[in-house]
């Protein structure tokens, strides 16, 4: 039955257009030695923007064009691996 | 075939049919009278009789979402509310019919406020019939546990893939306790395939569910795909009624069930429990002389219209006993049958009776006595003077 297909709400992600990373007031800095790879910021990042990258000096690395600045990551992340630096 | 009968209220049957259909996610939020399905669930689960998860949540706008959640990442998963649970997770009944989830919902029926009362009508059932769910009635708790399982199957159908509520009346079968055979494991299993559905939320495909379109033509095509699903799964219903029969020796007609049609003139049109009282009261006016029949809609979405009409055509009269009442309006069912019949040019009068609303008792002296006189009067006048009437008992 596999013939059988529906109009479905899907779309695949994309990389966005619209280049948030011109909102940010202040830029997340990530301490790489204090990182215990558990991933919070990862999921919670509400950009998106937080890459795996697994090499040997990084487990994870911020995409500047694009992350706002929130501080949503340095907020879940368990260690404090995580600090708010202001801009410019 | 060995039947293991039990005794079991219709919330228990429900219990039964969700532990035997292997649903791996169970959320709700206790309201009465649904409380005591997910209270037997939790015991299945707590006795290791049942290899399932209860996520406890504070609403049933998150039971809802969290089962959606669960559904959409590829297991089977059930939730159950009534009354203003229901009005409360409206916005997720809309949302996993758009989503093309698979998710068995069960709705035991329950007056809405205000003002407060915990006694049946079918308000709160009835009000969701534009969401794009199946929607099932039981007439009693067999029909209850057996409705369960064809549902799991019934929505995880590729040709469907939609989610489906089952709706039972508040106490009259949600706390009373019937006789009920309990197919063994295997059976069911031999029934119910692995879980199907249209897509899976997994770790490393990312997809999105319901972003914007960007063109809204897209989007009315998602809608017309939910409903041309709907009026699909007739015959997906049909198959699975039919197949669940050769198993269990029981079956129920699919879309509608007849009793003593074959001759009749005048038909009785009711979903529910009430059935049970309309078969009596067919009994009584049948030994009065009266050529009637019953009509129990056991579909209301998607809804039989053409296995309605074909029955009714060529009758003097039909007779619609709705629970609930679209305020302004006529009752629901009734709203239904006469626009269909109306299109598809069955020329009999049709009559709406609108009772039982907020649990008011309705027995079958009840029902043969409004029968009769509708009857009297299509014989006497060939009209119906009053086409919606209240009867208060
Ligand atoms: S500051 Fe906000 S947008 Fe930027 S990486 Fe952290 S969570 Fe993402
Ligand atoms: S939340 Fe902190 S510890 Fe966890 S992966 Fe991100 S930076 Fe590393």
């Amino acid at each position: 039955m596999s013939e059988i297909s529906h109009i479905l709400p899907l779309s695949k992600p994309k990389e966005g257009i619209s280049k948030t990373g011109t909102w940010r007031l202040k830029k997340p800095v990530i301490d790489h030695s204090k990182c215990v790879k558990c991933l919070m910021c990862w999921l919670h990042c509400p950009e998106s923007t937080i890459d795996v990258v697994e090499s040997s000096e990084k487990f994870v690395e911020v995409n500047y064009e694009f992350c706002k600045g929130c501080g949503v990551c340095a907020n879940v992340c368990p260690v404090k691996a995580i600090s708010m630096v202001p801009e410019g | 075939m060995k039947l293991v009968v039990m005794h079991l209220t219709g919330n228990y049957a429900v219990a039964w049919a969700v532990k035997l259909s292997r649903v791996k996610v169970v959320s709700a939020y206790p309201i009465t009278p649904q409380t005591t399905i997910v209270e037997k669930i939790s015991e299945f689960i707590e006795s290791g009789m049942m290899d399932a998860k209860i996520v406890r949540v504070e609403s049933e706008h998150s039971a809802l979402a969290t089962v959606f959640g669960a559904a959409s990442s590829g297991v089977r998963a059930f939730t159950a509310t009534s009354s203003h649970g229901l009005m409360y997770m409206y916005e997720m009944v809309w949302w996993s019919a758009g989503a093309r989830v698979p998710i068995v919902m069960a709705i035991v029926t329950r007056t809405i406020g205000a003002p407060w009362n915990i006694w049946s009508d079918h308000s709160d059932f009835m009000s969701q019939r534009d969401t794009g769910w199946l929607m099932i009635f039981a007439e009693h708790n067999q029909e209850v546990l057996d409705s369960v399982i064809q549902l799991f199957r019934i929505t995880e159908d590729p040709r469907v893939y939609l989610p489906g509520m089952i709706a039972l009346d508040a106490f009259i079968l949600s706390h009373t306790t019937e006789p009920v055979d309990v197919p063994d494991q295997s059976l069911v299993d031999s029934f119910l395939p692995s879980r199907r559905q249209p897509y899976t939320f997994k770790s490393g495909d990312p997809i999105t569910m319901g972003n914007l379109p960007s063109n809204p033509r897209d989007n009315m095509k998602m809608r017309w795909d939910v409903h041309e699903s709907l009026v699909a799964a007739k015959k997906v219903i049909m198959e699975v009624d039919r197949e669940w029969g050769e198993l269990t020796g029981r079956s129920y007609g699919g879309l509608i069930e007849c009793y003593r049609c074959s001759d009749a003139k005048y038909f009785i049109i009711g979903v529910g429990a009430w059935v049970g009282d309309m078969r009596e009261a067919v009994d009584m006016l049948r030994s009065e002389g009266y050529e009637v029949g019953l009509i129990k809609l056991r579909f209301v979405r998607p809804f039989p219209a053409e296995e309605l009409a074909e029955v009714v055509r060529g009758g003097k009269g039909a007779i619609v006993f709705d629970r609930s009442v679209s305020a302004g309006s006529a009752g629901p069912l009734y709203l239904d049958t006469v626009a269909h019949l109306g299109a598809l040019n069955v020329g009999v009068p049709v009559k709406n009776v609108i009772a039982g609303i907020a649990g008011v008792d309705v027995t079958y002296n009840d029902i043969a006595g409004v029968v009769r006189s509708f009857i009297e009067e299509i014989e006497s006048k060939g009209v119906v003077s009053n086409y919606v009437e209240w009867y208060f008992g």
